[in-house]
């Protein structure tokens, strides 16, 4: 059977099976007692595995089969859903996501997954994955890792003469409120000394998600039979181990110890959209109403669409001068429809951003890990829309400014609690619409930036010199974070602030037709906004008209319009200037320009439009000004690539078509 | 049949010239041309065609061959080659019709005023002499030095 034809299709649906395990899985870690997301999982590795069985892909046949294998037991109870088991999912679905990239870059999908099977066979079996194993033996008879900030309470807690012990604490079977039980024990432990950690985490235990066994680590100044006594008067409780924690288990391996954080940040990484949560279940009961479409078909619709219009207006036109009622009505009629339709066309493009937003609880929680640092990301308005262009260009650009927030915005920890804040950092990453653009920030609670550090690093490589750093206002500084000198390899090690590369996130959004500016104020913490346009194809424009032409100016690059009466105009250096409010603003007039033929008289007065590039002006004379618009963008084809001061084109209501200014080009 | 090619004929002055079918998307009727501004003259400007902005050149212009006031014979052909596409105002469409590829003569140093640069070849029709056109080289953008008149403002 000949596949090639499924391939695309093939690698599209699995990146979203994919996609939605890992979201899934990254949920499952919040709440391991659910069962409606590992059985949601299991669909998702089902139909993968069943796809790439039929596509002839073995190897991710096969590790798809051992992970449903680890679900199923899930499922049936057979196994409890714990951070080894999330581990060993995650690294199958790292192994997974490889092969299906291999795959669609040409390759066979073939991978060395035996490792992990093994893993995950051992999970099937009930057992303790090998790697795993190895350690816990190598941690000696430590339940529980402990991070920097609780290490630093256990050490100085031993130097105050307090013991340290971790309680293996077992329920009997038959214990009917486990909860209950778990609160009695803080009871007692309260009033001898204080519990420092527990496992699992205190809301599951609330919660009684749990088997029968938990264990605590507590301070206390009693004695280890004493407390052991004191605990076994709770009733229903099967057994109680009491441990020492002994100083060299503080000071275990730096290897394994980071292996125990990124175990422990499991928990403490999660992403709490809390909009989207219900939005999830509710899509995958709608997953089968979609189709794909090819967007190239949907433009195809857009311009066919258009000539309805251009073709509309014509009829509209008939129909006033032949003054027939009926052909009117049915006019209006028809107008109203394709106004519908319009909506509906433009509407489909549209898609939430949630499907780039959708990767980063994911890359945050592995970068966290990587950097030893605690952080939660909370996403707020996954569910705006934006045009799928748009969407396919802006995730790199957030990918890099989120990594820049997790590694110079978010401080370690340990800097965290000694400045009073909360340990665990938040990266806020929202979407909104607002007009006609859409707006996408992404903030931190982290150092903020270092103003003065920033200024040195400009001064250093040549951007500012030192006097004109002295003038600068704060927002003028943060702006150098996106100067293209000032990306250097060094800038990570050097500057706790940022700076990694700003200059090609700002390129790539400006390329959008969008906008990145950066607040901060430092020790709490830096806000990046990104405003992009709805849609790269619709812009608001004015239109204007010069001799018998018309052309369309951006309002994003429009100041304001204004009409000046001849004796204004100045002249200096044989330059026509004006003075618009105190700002000597050089003349262009577009006639000229543009060689654009027709009489020049304008009469007495003068209507100019002042649009900005950065911080300079210019005044562009033109005839008058037709009004704002808004229009769809075109480009000029392949073979006028490079028009003097033209951006593209539209094609407006009576099927003209327009050209649209570049004012950048205008002013030098 | 293998040895046959389908080709549209147009007229350009008082000669005949031919493009082969499968480059021609349409022939379209004269219609109004928004003017595009600093580009080379032969450029007329570009044409909202069902919805795309298409660029028209006009051949005449192109070859060097004294303009003319559009009639009613005057038609564009839209063309395209590789990814550009483009329409060439003519003087009149007039056929289409297989051409024997073992009739095609390479090309006279000038014929009609068009340099032989442009020209893929020639092909004897009975009484008819067509021209065959090399697109490629007629749409080549890099002959489209924008001659830049007056500077912009500093």
């Amino acid at each position: 059977m000949e596949m090639t034809q499924y391939l695309d299709i093939f690698i599209e649906e699995s990146k979203e099976h994919l996609q939605s395990i890992n979201q899934q899985a990254l949920l499952l870690e919040k709440s391991p007692g659910e069962l409606s997301i590992v059985n949601e999982i299991f669909r998702s590795a089902h139909t993968l595995k069943g796809m790439s069985a039929t596509m002839g892909y073995e190897d991710l046949a096969s590790l798809t089969h051992c992970m449903e294998n680890v679900l199923d037991a899930i499922r049936n109870n057979k196994i409890e859903v714990s951070s080894s088991v999330l581990d060993v999912l995650f690294a199958s679905l790292d192994h997974l996501e490889a092969m299906v990239v291999e795959i669609s870059e040409g390759g066979s999908g073939k991978r060395d997954v035996t490792e992990t099977v093994r893993d995950l066979e051992a999970l099937e079996k009930g057992e303790v994955p090998k790697k795993i194993q190895a350690d816990t033996k190598n941690e000696a008879k430590s339940l529980h890792a402990y991070d920097q900030y609780e290490k630093q309470i256990i050490i100085q807690s031993k130097e105050q003469g307090f013991h340290a012990y971790e309680l293996s604490i077992s329920l009997r079977d038959d214990c009917i409120l486990k909860a209950a039980r778990v609160y009695m024990v803080f009871e007692v432990i309260e009033q001898i000394g204080e519990i420092i950690k527990t496992m699992p985490a205190v809301d599951m235990l609330e919660t009684e998600q749990f088997g029968t066994h938990f264990t605590l680590s507590i301070l206390t100044k009693e004695s280890a039979e004493n407390v052991k006594e004191r605990i076994l008067k709770v009733s229903e409780i099967d057994a109680v181990e009491v441990n020492d924690i002994k100083a060299d288990q503080l000071n275990i391996s730096s290897n394994s110890e980071s292996e125990e954080n990124k175990k422990l940040e499991q928990q403490e990484v999660t992403s709490q959209d809390k909009k989207s949560e219900p939005q999830q279940t509710s899509n995958a009961g709608s997953s089968g109403k979609t189709i794909r479409v090819n967007i190239e078909r949907l433009d195809q619709l857009m311009n066919l669409f258009e000539e309805l219009v251009i073709d509309r207006g014509r009829l509209e036109e008939i129909s006033k001068s032949l003054k027939s009622m009926e052909l009117n009505e049915t006019v209006e009629r028809m107008s109203r429809v394709s106004g519908d339709l319009q909506n509906i066309i433009l509407t489909m493009r549209m898609v939430p951003v949630e499907q780039v937003f959708n990767r980063f609880p994911r890359m945050i929680r592995g970068l966290a890990k990587d950097l030893g640092k605690k952080v939660n990301l909370e996403i707020v308005g996954a569910e705006t829309e934006l045009d799928r262009t748009v969407i396919d260009e802006i995730g790199d650009p957030l990918v890099h400014l989120l990594r820049n927030s997790i590694d110079h915005g978010i401080e370690n920890p340990e800097i965290r609690s000694s400045k009073g804040k909360n340990e665990t950092g938040t990266i806020y990453l929202r979407a909104f619409h607002s007009g006609n653009h859409v707006f996408i920030e992404i903030q931190d609670d982290g150092a903020g930036i270092n103003k003065q550090k920033v200024l040195s690093k400009a001064i250093e490589n040549g951007i500012i010199t030192k006097e004109m750093s002295e003038n600068l206002t704060d927002k003028q500084c943060f702006e150098l974070l996106f100067a293209s000198g000032f990306s250097t390899a060094d800038v990570v090690s050097d500057i706790s602030g940022r700076g990694v590369g700003l200059d090609v996130v700002k390129n790539k959004i400006e390329s959008l037709g969008g906008s990145i500016a950066v607040d901060s104020t430092e020790g709490s913490g830096t806000i990046f906004s990104i405003q992009l346009p709805l849609t790269l194809s619709i812009m608001s424009v004015m239109l204007v008209e010069i001799s018998r032409e018309k052309y369309a100016i951006p309002l994003s690059s429009i100041i304001e319009t204004a009409i000046i009466k001849k004796e204004d105009i100045l002249s200096a250096h044989n330059q026509k200037v004006i003075d618009f409010r105190g700002k000597v603003v050089p003349l262009v007039n577009m006639k000229d320009v543009f060689e654009v033929p027709g009489s020049t008289d304008s009469g007495q007065h003068v209507p100019v439009v002042v649009v900005r590039k950065g911080d300079k002006m210019a005044a562009l004379v033109v005839d008058s000004f037709i009004g704002q618009q808004e229009i769809v963008l075109k480009s000029l084809g392949q073979y006028l690539t490079s028009v003097f001061a033209i951006s593209g084109a539209t094609i407006l209501g009576d099927g003209q078509v327009a050209l649209i200014l570049d004012c950048n080009a205008l002013i030098k | 049949m293998m040895n046959e090619e389908k080709v549209i004929i147009f007229q350009l002055k008082d000669e005949e010239y031919a493009v082969p079918v499968q480059h021609v998307k349409s022939i379209e009727r004269m219609q109004p041309i928004t003017r595009i501004p600093r580009t080379v003259s032969f450029v007329k400007g570009v044409i909202n065609l069902r919805g795309v902005v298409t660029p028209i050149i006009d051949l005449r212009s192109r070859f060097e061959i004294e303009e003319v006031t559009h009639t009613d014979t005057t038609r564009i052909i839209i063309v395209s080659v590789g990814s550009i596409e483009a329409g060439l105002i003519v003087d009149a469409a007039n056929d289409v019709i297989d051409l024997d590829r073992e009739s095609i003569e390479p090309p006279p140093e000038v014929v009609g005023g068009v340099d032989a640069e442009y020209i893929h070849g020639v092909a004897k029709l009975e009484k008819r002499l067509l021209i065959l056109l090399d697109l490629v080289k007629v749409l080549n953008p890099e002959k489209l030095d924008v001659q830049p008149t007056k500077e912009s403002i500093h």
